[in-house]
């Protein structure tokens, strides 16, 4: 009984189970119920009859979407931890603490899942352990990125332990996770900072293959900027998204004071969408490429730079001179997915830009699936442990 | 079902699977004779792609990992083989017995021969290597006269393969050949984005296990004073096998005597810090489907970012545990102030 009754008060949030699946029972329920199904059986029929049945993947495109969206996407998009979460615990940016603690959990989220979807993609998944304790690959970028995930996902979890023992009631353990936390984040910045600059420099190694617009060898710093201003971006976005999804669990919110710390981080996405700008402009002219901007690939990596960086980053700067913080939500979201088509680009337009455009990889609907189910999973646990522990208060 | 039977059935509707794939991709009905050669065309292709479905199970990379163990014996100096393109007929018996003696799927010679003179031929598409294929010979043209290139695992002296392998599963031997240890991969194919040769392919129809499969320069045959299996079959003298600054002194032998015949240019000599496969040629290697490398090795891309990165880990660590006692002090002045105010 005793056990019963601490499932129902921490889990079921009180209810009874018949009452919490009524109150479950919604539309966008449904909706992920559904997209959950087509993912559950993409995974299973992947793992009963291998990458080639279900997914387009080929000897010329070893890496598909998986690669481009879970990973390379996906990890740019979890940097919240990096910038926020640091900003915060390392440099005492008090203003912006209530931002920290949703910062880490979708950091987490988002890497563990990661690595979730990750083991779909690889062969022999079930060897996922061998780079870790057994066989080592030091020279291998793959090597330091596999690593550092591993050490990541154990950094997040440190940091966000707190709100776990305070969900359980566990004062001790609480306290002594937040004595961890300043370390947990000092190595957070070097672990996180270094791998995402790594998932660039995979590409490195590929100087025939990727389109010289994309291929530069400042690729890894590149994608360490990138990932920040994507984390920065995420911030906005997923503060914008809980403040309306989950207006209960604050109690003492400050529309204005939320507004101004909204342009505040619109402020130092800016700087940072400038230094990437700048640097772009630089590579462009230091492998002297200015005459594949007259090409295909040319007008659409200038979409990218002009349409997805630099136009936000001019509507973020009028945004911050009229105080709109509207505006600014918007454009995080223009900014955010101006990241993701940027890795799509490196890692599969431009990969092996030379073979004719019918003959390039597109993913299967299994492959989409299986994505999209990574991505409302994350969404329900973020919500399921928004809703029982204490990160937006 | 024992896992005999589960393979064979999850074959089956793989190779299902990408005939179906292959054939909507591949329709192109302009006029009935296009189609029929379309029809023929595709008949060939699905034969070799359903054949090279049952390469699971591929046993070459597991016969040359165990030999590589137990060698003994290594060379003074790395071994070559010296192709030369402007002998080669197109005869395609070199894919024949490379399939012979790794036990890949393979088909009747006479099939392997006639497919030069045949139209329409598999020589009317660029192949590259795939499962259970190590090696393939494509045509090309030069003016009006085709040229044969055999196309295989170039066994670069400083592998970009073996590099990007995060487990480590690829060994460059002192014989000269990269070989792959299919019992440490993992099955990321970070080393098929990293060749520049686009040579490792991948048996995506193996749900279990799958493995790399690339040529491995017939490791066990040349470790028992054999020659590959495919510069053996060679009656048109295309290949050389022998240490490689001899077969380097050989290519350029040829191309000195004979400067009409020749480019003055060695594939593979200096192309990503030199390879043990040598090519000669009389046509310029870009029109032959040959990358266009610099001496730069692929690994060398990789090892001067770990360095940075390693360096700037290091560095930033300073400040930032510097940082990190700073507030732990902080936090405990204010503490203290708080408690005794």
């Amino acid at each position: 009984m005793g056990s019963n009754s601490w499932f129902k008060e921490k889990i079921l949030l009180g209810m009874t189970f018949k009452d919490y699946i009524s109150r479950h029972a919604t539309l966008p329920f449904f909706i992920a119920l559904l997209i959950l199904a087509f993912s559950f059986y993409s995974m299973i029929y992947r793992l009963l009859y291998g990458l080639g049945p279900a997914t387009n993947l080929s000897d010329t495109y070893p890496w598909g979407l998986w690669i481009s969206f879970d990973i390379l996407a996906g990890i740019a998009l979890a940097a919240p931890g990096l910038t926020v979460g640091t900003v915060v615990y390392l440099f005492g940016a008090k203003d912006y603490k209530k931002f920290a603690r949703p910062a880490i959990l979708s950091s987490l989220l988002g890497y563990i899942f990661a690595v979730f979807a990750l083991m779909f993609d690889l062969g022999r998944y079930y060897r996922i352990g061998y780079v870790i304790f057994w066989s080592w690959g030091l020279n291998s970028i793959l090597f330091l990125i596999a690593w550092h995930f591993f050490l990541y996902i154990i950094i997040c979890l440190i940091e966000w332990s707190p709100a776990f023992f305070e969900w359980l009631g566990k004062d001790k353990l609480r306290d002594f996770f937040s004595k961890l936390g300043i370390w947990a984040t000092v190595f957070g910045v070097i672990i996180a900072g270094g791998h995402q600059a790594a998932l660039g420099g995979l590409f490195l190694v590929a100087p025939t293959k990727i389109h010289p617009l994309w291929y530069s060898s400042m690729l890894p710093l590149f994608f360490l900027i990138s990932a920040l201003f994507a984390g920065i971006s995420m911030v906005i976005i997923e503060s914008t998204i809980s403040h309306r999804v989950f207006k209960e669990h604050l109690k003492d919110f400050e529309p204005k004071e939320f507004d101004r710390k909204t342009i505040g981080l619109a402020k130092a996405l800016i700087v940072i969408l400038f230094v990437y700008l700048i640097l772009k402009l630089f590579d462009l002219a230091h492998y002297d490429n200015w005459h594949y901007l007259k090409s295909n690939y040319g007008y659409w990596y200038l979409l990218e730079i002009v349409g997805f960086v630099l136009a936000p980053t001019l509507i973020l700067i009028n945004a911050v001179k009229t105080n709109n913080a509207k505006l600014v939500r918007i454009t995080a979201f223009v900014v955010a997915f101006g990241v993701i088509l940027n890795r799509f680009n490196v890692s599969l337009i431009a990969y092996n830009w030379y073979i004719p455009l019918t003959e390039k990889y597109y993913p299967t609907w299994m492959e989409v699936s299986l994505s999209l189910g990574v991505v409302t999973l994350i969404i329900l646990f973020y919500r399921f442990i928004v809703r029982r522990m204490a990160i937006l208060e | 079902m024992d896992r005999r039977e589960f393979l064979k059935k999850t074959l089956t509707i793989a190779g299902m699977t990408l005939i179906g794939v292959y054939g909507d991709s591949s329709a192109s009905p302009q006029n009935d004779k296009i189609k029929e050669q379309n029809d023929r065309i595709r008949e060939q292709n699905d034969r070799i792609i359903q054949d090279s479905t049952k390469s699971t199970g591929n046993i070459a990379n597991r016969r040359n990992w165990g030999k590589y163990e137990k060698v003994k014996e290594f060379p003074k100096e790395p071994y070559a083989v010296l192709v030369d393109l402007t002998k080669c007929i197109g005869c395609r018996r070199c894919e024949w017995a490379c399939n012979e003696w790794n036990k890949n799927p393979n088909r009747p010679l006479k099939e392997f021969e006639e497919s030069k003179d045949r139209s329409p031929s598999v020589f009317d598409r660029i192949r590259r290597t795939h499962a259970g294929e190590f090696t393939v010979v494509n045509r090309f043209y030069n003016g009006g006269t085709p040229v044969y290139v055999k196309k295989q695992c170039m066994h670069c002296a400083e592998p970009a393969c073996l590099n990007a392998c995060f487990v480590d599963a690829f060994k460059k031997t002192s014989h000269g050949a990269v070989l792959y240890n299919p019992s440490l991969c993992v099955g990321c194919r970070y080393c098929m984005i990293a060749c520049p040769f686009d040579i490792p392919a991948y048996e995506y129809y193996d749900p279990i296990t799958p493995q790399i499969t690339k040529c491995t320069m017939c490791f066990d045959r040349i470790t028992e004073d054999k020659i590959p299996a495919c510069v053996e079959v060679c009656t048109a003298d295309v290949m050389r096998f022998g240490p490689r600054s001899e077969m380097l002194k050989l290519a350029y032998e040829k191309i000195n005597n004979n400067p009409q015949r020749y480019i003055n240019h060695v594939y593979g000599e200096h192309e990503v810090g030199g390879t043990n496969w040598l090519y000669i040629s009389g046509v310029p290697f870009e029109k032959l489907g040959f990358p266009k490398l610099d001496k730069t090795p692929i690994p060398n891309y990789s090892k001067n970012f770990l360095f940075t990165v390693k360096v700037l880990e290091i560095v930033a660590a300073a400040p930032l545990v510097w940082a990190a006692y700073y507030m732990i002090s902080k936090n405990k002045e204010k503490k203290g102030g708080d408690s005794s105010g």
